[in-house]
């Protein structure tokens, strides 16, 4: 098992106590698999999403990534494993600004120390991005930016991609290009994916789904 | 991993090198700061120490003829045969338009390096000694000298104090008609032991401690300890800048650290990076700010001549040296503001999750919190300051009261202001003029940390500004008082006091006997001293607080006057009685005694001879009309064979401690200019940054309606309204300082205490300063922003989730 989450609790301070956001969630992927998603706004999908790429700490509950428990990694583990094995895709975009886009896209691999030229080349002209290499993120319409960013993701050849609302700032039409295109690479790398979508239509063109519904799975 | 991760935090100011700029600018300026007042204030030591050079002949030991007349100038090469290093020394008076100008032969090669030893050897030691010679003198004293067709030319010398010409010995000797004779041998510090005794060589020399300035010498301790003070204060200024300016430094690429964060950069890397990067910049802003500093106090200040050697600390008195001390102290400044700045953002990184609002808004948001937590800071020291006022005694409980105090103003402005905002806020009926408010409120965390500083700025010039200009009235006043008398003798003994004394009756309107004798008070050391009863002291003596027949019961041998010295020190006040040897008496009055470090008693010559029939009678003052008074001098020196340094002329003592005072101004002037223009400095930046994030509040408002020039004039008229109330704050607090520098750092270190005036004048032209600053801080912030693209704005709307 890939990705494993098995009775996860969050609560953040609200104005009376602590409001429960997730409630004993529980949910699994094997490698290779592509999971949507979905729920109404603030269902906390974002939240569960966090949580399994240790980017924060679940109250109560285990997060498994290839069978080690991240909370036992320590600050120094978890961000090797977000380095190495994981690729986040936010909502915004999450480029950093003051590198140009090539920069931006071989980021991570280069963090991770595991630079591919020949397949970064690959990515970048799938995600027809050739000619604006040497723009900055500031020059980019929006679903140039998002196409970067998920460059970026899968330049570092990830076992498993988290994307939260990949397409959430895209029109519907740019919107499904860039799913396809996405879908298209993590197929090709073999990389697990669990994908946050608001859109039935999106969430029926992964390998399965799941709704969250008031903290917990509905049914 | 460490490059990749660095090279994207560089990157950053690679595409804003503005906010690079800004950022070294900032440091750079807090170290200037630092390092320019350390320039100043040693310039206005050296002038101090010139003055007093000038009116005690130099420090350190002579050697002198007994009878304090002329020696033999065989004398000096017996000497250095003997292996003494002396130097000789001739003086005299040469008459010119205007008055007499003290003449003082040096020997260049041996002289001490003083200010003049160093004029000497620049203007070319041939030109120097060989006939006809140079004089050497300040450039007034020069333009009065040059009026003498006897006189060989004149150099401009400004390092010289005015009222003093330097020659070549022999030059000296022949225009003063001393040929062959010496004045003195000044004795050169570093003395090699085991030298043949003095008494061997010539039984009619001495050696003895030189100078008649120690009173003055005093007095400069205790400004240079203020000057010290305000040294402080502006590196707590410069660590406010620094701390503005790096917590921007972050704030600015929060996004950054967020994004390297969740791509997996541990957070211990990412803060190793960051301090490597700041100690790289650190010391590269302490370096151009040290010499940044030096050369804005050089270029400020007149008379100094600084040069690029000076940078380097190669020793030339009269010139502005660099030290190595000041190069390490500008660069601890550096790079410890640094880190006392970036260690809360440090920790703030640190501590902080991972998804953290990676907005800088949050920043200039500082929740109600903060803002309550800093209040109970500031309430917190202040009350270490009223414990160190009250309970804490000796001088660092003094200066931990200053800086207390200091940062409790400071760290409550914020609060104030926003309190003063709000009630604005809900004062105004306009929705404009609401809005207004509201906006202001909400800039004032983004400005807190520049308004500090310029809070700090405006204390410290109007405390500093304050206590200089009360020392200078004082001192002035005080020495108008206790040097009533035209000229100060001293015999050198019983048989020259009475030639002395035949010579000057028929010459003078009054002739004072001042007879002394050291005693013990409370088991320490006092001076006693007699004076006569005269229209002289009853008119002018510094009285602090008297019985109403002072005068008359000190006269009549009941009562007795002593110095606030002695008052503070023992407790004792008018009606007291102080004991002295041979019987107490009452106290009557009690003066002021500025410099002085003895307890000191008045009493009539009449008890101090009965009770010492032996006392030294050789000391008198001398009242005749100040016009005479040269001539007088002259007819002592020629007829009675007064030695030069036993004559005081009142009018050339005055002379010298106004200069030294006018100059300690124009010092102070330069420091206003150099810790606004730098707290300007720290709004420009401040503003600029406010500006980007500011764009979202903004945006919304221009859209319903208001045009951009006018959304400018708000920017300004908003950066002048909080000058303003910080101007506001600023003088009560300045005055504290003020009070606190004279009141109580001062009695503390010296056991006297110097009475506040106050200058509202200097505070209008301050705030009118202050208020240029502000207003050119916020000039070009307000231009971009009337200058803005609309689709700048536009995108505020675009990007917004
Ligand atoms: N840092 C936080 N502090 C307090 N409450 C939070 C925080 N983050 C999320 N929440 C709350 O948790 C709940 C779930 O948030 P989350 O972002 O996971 O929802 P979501 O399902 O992703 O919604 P959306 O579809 O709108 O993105 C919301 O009610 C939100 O207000
Ligand atoms: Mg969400």
């Amino acid at each position: 098992m890939l990705l494993e989450l098995d009775d996860i609790h969050k609560s953040y301070p609200g104005d009376a106590g602590p409001a429960p956001v997730l409630r004993g969630v529980s949910l699994s992927l094997e490698a290779g698999q592509t999971l949507a998603l979905t729920g109404e706004s603030g269902s906390g999908k974002s939240t569960l999403l966090h949580m399994a790429a240790g980017l924060e700490v679940p109250d109560r509950g285990r997060v498994l990534i290839g069978g080690t428990d991240i909370a036992s990694l320590g600050d120094l583990g978890r961000a090797e494993m977000r380095r190495t094995r994981l690729s986040v895709i936010f909502q915004q975009f999450n480029l950093i600004p003051s590198l140009d886009v090539a920069a931006n896209l071989a980021f991570q691999a280069r963090l991770a120390g595991r630079e591919d030229h020949a397949w970064q080349t690959q990515v970048t002209r799938r995600l027809g991005l050739d000619e604006h290499t040497a723009k900055y993120p500031e020059q980019l319409s929006g679903g140039q930016q998002q196409r970067v960013a998920i460059g970026r993701a899968l330049a570092v050849r990830p076992d498993l991609v988290l994307a939260d609302e990949p397409t959430g700032n895209l029109d519907e039409a740019l919107g499904d290009e860039v799913i396809t295109l996405m879908l298209d690479l993590v197929a090709e790398t073999g990389a697990s994916l669990l994908m946050v979508t608001h859109s039935d239509r999106l969430a029926g063109r992964l390998g399965s789904r799941l709704h969250l519904s008031r903290g917990q799975i509905a049914a | 991993m460490t490059r990749t991760a660095l090279s994207a935090l560089l990157s950053h100011w690679k595409r804003k090198p503005f906010q690079l700029l800004t950022f070294v600018l900032g440091l750079a300026l807090a170290t200037a700061l630092w390092s320019g007042v350390q320039a100043i204030n040693a310039e206005a030591r050296s002038s101090y120490g010139r003055a007093t050079d000038a009116v005690g002949g130099g420090a350190g030991e002579v050697i002198k003829a007994k009878n304090g007349g002329p020696m033999d100038a065989a004398l000096y090469g017996a000497l250095r045969r003997a292996g003494w290093r002396v130097s000789p020394i001739v003086e005299g008076w040469v008459s010119v338009e205007g008055g007499r100008v003290r003449l003082v032969g040096i020997d260049p090669f041996t002289a001490p390096q003083t200010a003049a030893a160093g004029a000497a050897i620049e203007t070319g030691p041939s030109e120097f000694i060989a006939a006809p010679g140079r004089l050497l003198a300040a450039p007034a004293t020069a333009a009065r000298l040059r009026t003498s067709p006897d006189l060989p030319p004149v150099i401009d010398a400004p390092e010289i104090a005015p009222g003093i010409a330097f020659a070549d010995i022999g030059v000296a000797q022949a225009l003063l008609g001393l040929e062959g004779q010496l004045s003195r041998l000044i004795v050169v510090s570093d003395q090699t032991p085991a030298l043949r005794s003095l008494n061997e060589i010539s039984p009619d020399i001495e050696r003895q401690a030189a100078g008649s300035a120690e009173d003055l010498a005093r007095l400069t301790d205790s400004f240079h300890l203020n000057l010290t003070a305000f040294g402080l204060l502006s590196f707590a200024v410069g660590l406010f800048i620094v701390h503005g300016t790096v917590g921007l430094a972050f704030e600015q690429r929060r996004p950054v650290f967020r994004t390297l964060r969740t791509l997996g950069l541990p957070a211990r890397r990412l803060i190793g990076l960051l301090v490597a990067e700041l100690m790289v910049f650190a010391l590269l802003a302490g370096i151009i700010g040290i010499g940044l500093g030096y050369l804005i106090a050089a270029a400020l200040l007149p008379d100094v001549a600084a040069t690029l050697r000076g940078l380097y600390g190669a020793p030339v008195e009269g010139q502005l040296t660099l030290r190595p001390i000041w190069w390490a102290a500008g660069l601890g400044i550096a790079i410890l503001g640094t880190a006392t700045a970036a260690g809360s953002s440090l920790w703030k990184i640190a501590r902080m999750p991972i998804l953290a609002p990676a907005r800088p808004r949050a920043w200039a948001m500082a929740s109600e919190r903060a803002l309550w937590a800093q209040g109970a800071a500031a309430i917190g020291l202040l009350a270490v300051a009223l414990i160190a006022g009250t309970a804490g005694a000796g001088l660092v409980a003094g200066f931990l009261m200053l800086g207390a105090l200091l940062i409790a103003c400071a760290l409550l402005l914020p609060l104030i202001l926003a309190g003063a905002l709000r009630l604005a806020q809900t004062a105004a009926r306009q929705p404009l003029a609401q809005w207004f408010w509201a906006d202001t409120r909400q800039q004032l965390p983004g400005l807190s940390l520049a308004l500090m500083a310029l809070l700090l700025a405006l204390a410290t010039n109007i405390g500093v500004g304050t206590m200089v200009s009360s020392f200078r009235l004082t001192f002035t006043g005080w020495l108008d008082q206790r040097l009533a008398s035209e000229l100060y003798v001293r015999a050198e003994d019983d048989a020259q006091a009475g030639r002395l004394l035949a010579y000057l009756t028929p010459r003078s309107e009054a002739v004072l006997p001042i007879w002394n004798v050291e005693i013990e008070i409370g088991g320490a050391p006092a001076e006693l001293y007699g004076v006569a009863d005269h229209p002289t002291y009853r008119e002018n003596w510094p009285l602090l607080s008297a019985l109403p027949d002072v005068w008359d019961r000190v006269a009549d041998g009941s009562g007795a006057l002593i110095n606030e010295q002695l008052s503070r020190r023992d407790g004792y006040g008018p009606g007291d009685d102080v004991p002295l040897p041979g019987g107490a008496l009452t106290v009557v009055g009690v003066y002021s005694d500025y410099g002085n470090p003895l307890a000191q008693v008045l009493i009539s010559p009449e008890v101090l001879t009965a009770r010492y029939p032996d006392v030294p009678r050789l000391n008198y003052g001398v009242r005749v009309s100040p016009d005479r008074a040269d001539a007088l001098a002259d007819g002592l020196i020629r007829d009675v064979g007064l030695a030069e340094d036993n004559l005081t002329d009142q009018a050339a003592l005055k002379a010298f401690s106004i200069d030294v005072f006018d100059r300690t101004f124009t010092v102070t002037g330069a420091l206003n200019v150099l810790t606004l223009a730098v707290a300007g400095f720290a709004i420009l930046t401040s503003l600029l940054t406010l500006a980007t994030m500011r764009l979202p509040q903004l945006a919304p408002v221009w859209a319903l309606g208001l045009t951009r020039a006018r959304l400018a004039r708000l920017e300004l008229v908003r950066a002048l309204v909080l000058a303003t109330l910080t101007l506001v704050l600023a003088i009560p607090v300045g005055l504290l300082l003020a009070w606190v520098l004279l009141a109580v750092i001062n009695v503390e270190a010296f056991g006297w205490r110097l009475p506040m005036h106050i200058f509202p004048r200097d505070w209008a032209i301050l705030g009118a300063l202050s208020l240029v600053a502000a207003g050119a801080a916020s000039l070009w912030p307000a231009w971009r922003l009337a200058r803005i693209a609309p689709s700048e704005l536009i995108k505020v709307f675009a990007n917004e989730r």
